[in-house]
């Protein structure tokens, strides 16, 4: 146990909520060094409590409440829990191609407001730029085509998630078995009239992250870095798969932990440890034990997990990203931008393809089979691998509801990347400015967590920080 | 015209009745719309809502079990009844845990749909997140959310009256008041099929076929796109 007397503690905290937050507690000793630093996430666990006794098929309408940014991916989650509950392995071809346009259409608008309306006001102006300019209107006033083009590919991709789900919250498209609706004619000509310009940016955001990454490669290499493990869903022919695969784990040089793991096994896989400062739980790879088996998700862990990516625009990319380490998985936090990028083409790419093919138009929607107690629904959210597995009794009621969210997975990997900002570049400084504080935001947006102090869309860092000495006793107290 | 015939006025619309229908009975075929909750076509009147409270002469009644009469002035759609419907709707949102928002009846509740028409967004009274409602789903093919019951009674006079069955009854007073069945005991010890009159009546998601679920899609649910009443207006000549 580190001696942690006489410490100086800094403390980051949101002040703004959006859903679950966090905040940064750094230690610093009399000569301002970094001694420790810790991110707290609080994490809504009380909806695992909330379902239990309720219907099964309320499960993935019921569940979007828990998170109001990505909500489609937890439908989706239970949604595939479910159809194995009720004795469904295969969906028709219409259900299962219209739950991955909607799984699409989050994708490419969860990750095209990450990267316009948070990331980029870092990547562009800098981390320590001035924090009136360092903001999503500072990127609208001189970057003007970019804003205005992240704000229509968010609204392209909440289109697609309302012509799929119903509504772009709290839809109600992904049922037990399948689907209540197909596409319209009239829907898909909407979209593919689109499609070119979203394709056409999305090349573009692409190209901004890599050149970002290639030419800062300097300065972004060690930022927040470390090497890790990689856990992903991958598709039984090594590819990369967004809505459904096995599980794969790869060491940091890409050697595999395990492969095609069937994820309704994931319980000898993967396992939950608990610790006394933090709320969250913190997950780990079984047979490497608490110590080594954490591993990072989510973008990067999918491009490094995947052997190619099955759409020729994003497969180039996939290249021209792994040659940068030698094919060798990269673990640059910062590379998370990249690799998102690389994700939201690969999503376009893969919404063209849906709307193209005619079963978007079939009528045979749901199937039913026997009734079965249990299921794990897993899917790779937009900001990695998400678990629900649930146990339904025999008056069909939900008795048993476990969730990993991405955000769980990454807790290890997004506290490495805060201790080791802190260590580079807050340790010792003799002041810290809010320029300093942002490095540690900025490592935590790479990740882009559900917490409310990853996003400062309004444009004002939503960041208290107190300096409090080890009783408690608050030293000095700064809000931007 | 029938000597049977009775000439009244509903928000100073002249209205035509036959002896011995109630005020909403001649409101519906004049299409006039009173909300209402309690009142379904074929059961009989029960009065406890209150949702459907007019004024007849100046005086306060219930349009569900007022019969008309001749040249009585009924008040319908002004703003002092508007405002006691929606007090009494509120009410009814913060008595129970109605959570629209993943409620498989939503878009289908009358509740909701009501609470659309009236214009309440949000209700001015605190929640009571009772805790105290729990689920039935021992049958095998229906269940009971007490969560989301507002006590209307529907259940317990289609079971008796039109199923032959009494499966539903209430018990307790007050706020204690509860639908139970076959006295406390539990939907799969009761002769209910999921056929019963009595399963479809209920105008919110407290008693509901299983595994129906969300099967229809956001859009072509009964009040989507038409609010509720709007078939009763239009019978209007
Ligand atoms: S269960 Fe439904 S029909 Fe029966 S009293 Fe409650 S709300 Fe009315």
């Amino acid at each position: 146990m580190q001696d942690t007397q006489d410490l100086k503690r800094v403390v980051i905290e949101p002040v703004t909520r959006v859903e679950g937050h966090g905040k940064v507690t750094i230690l610093l000793d009399e000569d301002n060094k970094v001694k420790q630093a810790r991110l707290h996430i609080v994490e809504f666990r009380g909806f695992e409590r909330f379902i239990q006794g309720r219907p099964y098929w309320e499960a993935p309408v019921l569940v979007q409440r828990l998170c109001g940014i990505c909500p489609v991916s937890h439908h989706l989650a239970a949604a595939k829990a479910m159809d194995l509950i009720v004795g469904v392995d295969q969906l028709t071809p219409t259900a299962e191609k219209m739950r991955r346009l909607m799984h699409y259409g989050q994708m490419f608008q969860s990750h095209s407001l990450h990267f316009f309306h948070l990331a980029s006001p870092d990547l562009l102006f800098g981390f320590d730029a001035d924090v009136a300019v360092r903001n999503v209107i500072g990127v609208a006033a001189a970057h003007k085509d970019l804003a205005v083009q992240g704000v229509m590919m968010r609204k392209y991709g909440q289109e697609i998630i309302k012509a799929t789900a119903g509504k772009k919250i709290h839809g109600t498209g992904a049922i037990p078995g399948g689907v209540n609706k197909n596409l319209t004619i009239e829907e898909r000509d909407a979209f593919l009239k689109d499609i070119d310009q979203m394709t056409e940016w999305s090349r573009g955001a692409l190209k901004i992250a890599k050149d970002y990454t290639v030419e800062n490669l300097e300065a972004v290499a060690p930022f927040g870095s470390f090497d890790s493990n990689h856990v992903s869903l991958i598709r039984e022919d090594g590819a990369m798969d967004l809505y459904h695969g096995n599980l794969r784990a790869i060491d940091a040089q890409g050697e595999k932990i395990f492969d095609q793991v069937d994820y309704q096994n994931y319980l000898d896989y993967i396992v939950e440890d608990v610790r006394d400062w933090s709320y969250m739980k913190f997950p780990f790879i079984k047979s490497l034990g608490v110590d080594d088996g954490w591993y990072r998700v989510g973008p990067l862990a999918r491009v490094n997990a995947c052997d190619f990516i099955d759409t020729p625009e994003a497969e180039a990319a996939r290249k021209e990203f792994m040659a940068v380490t030698d094919g060798k998985p990269n673990n640059l936090t910062m590379a998370y931008h990249w690799a998102r990028m690389i994700e939201t083409l690969h999503s376009i790419e893969k919404i063209r393809e849906l709307l193209e093919d005619p079963d978007l138009q079939g009528t045979d929607l749901v199937l039913k089979g026997d009734r079965r107690p249990e299921g794990v629904g897993l899917i790779e959210a937009p900001r990695g691998t998400l678990f629900h597995h649930y146990k339904v009794n025999d008056d069909d009621q939900v008795e048993m509801a476990n969730l990993i969210v991405s955000t769980t997975s990454n807790n290890e990997p997004m506290n490495r990347a805060v201790s080791k900002v802190a260590m580079d570049h807050i340790s010792g400084k003799p002041e810290i400015t809010e320029g300093l504080l942002n490095h540690i935001e900025v490592a935590i947006r790479a990740y882009d967590p559900c917490l409310s102090c990853a996003t400062h869309a309004l444009g004002k860092m939503p960041l208290t920080v107190r300096l409090v000495d080890n009783d408690g006793n608050e030293v000095a107290k700064k809000s931007t | 015209m029938s000597e049977n015939t009775i000439t009244f006025e509903i928000d100073g619309v002249e209205v035509q009745g036959t002896a011995g229908q109630t005020i909403m009975q001649a409101a519906d075929v004049a299409g006039i719309y009173i909300p209402r909750l309690c009142a379904f076509d074929g059961l009989e009147p029960f009065g406890s809502c209150r949702v459907c409270t007019v004024k007849v002469n100046g005086r306060f009644q219930s349009a569900c079990t007022q019969p008309i009469a001749e040249g009585i002035i009924v008040e319908n759609d002004s703003e002092e009844l508007l405002e006691l419907r929606r007090n009494l709707v509120d009410m009814l949102f913060v008595e129970g845990n109605h959570f629209c928002m993943f409620c498989e009846k939503s878009g289908n509740c009358e509740l909701q749909a009501l609470a659309y028409r009236l214009g309440i967004a949000a209700p001015k009274y605190p929640y009571m997140f009772p805790a105290d409602r729990n689920v039935d789903a021992t049958h095998k093919d229906v269940f009971i959310d007490h969560n989301r019951c507002i006590l209307c009674a529907r259940c317990v006079r289609a079971s008796r009256d039109l199923d032959g069955k009494n499966v539903f009854q209430f018990v307790g007073r007050g706020p204690q008041k509860r639908i139970a069945v076959n006295s406390r005991a539990r939907l799969v010890d009761t002769d209910l099929n999921v056929t019963d009159k009595a399963v479809e009546v209920c105008p919110v998601g407290a008693i509901l076929t299983k595994h129906v679920g969300y099967s229809i899609p956001v859009g072509k649910r009964k009040y989507d796109h038409t609010p509720i009443g709007a078939d009763i207006e239009a019978n209007k000549k």
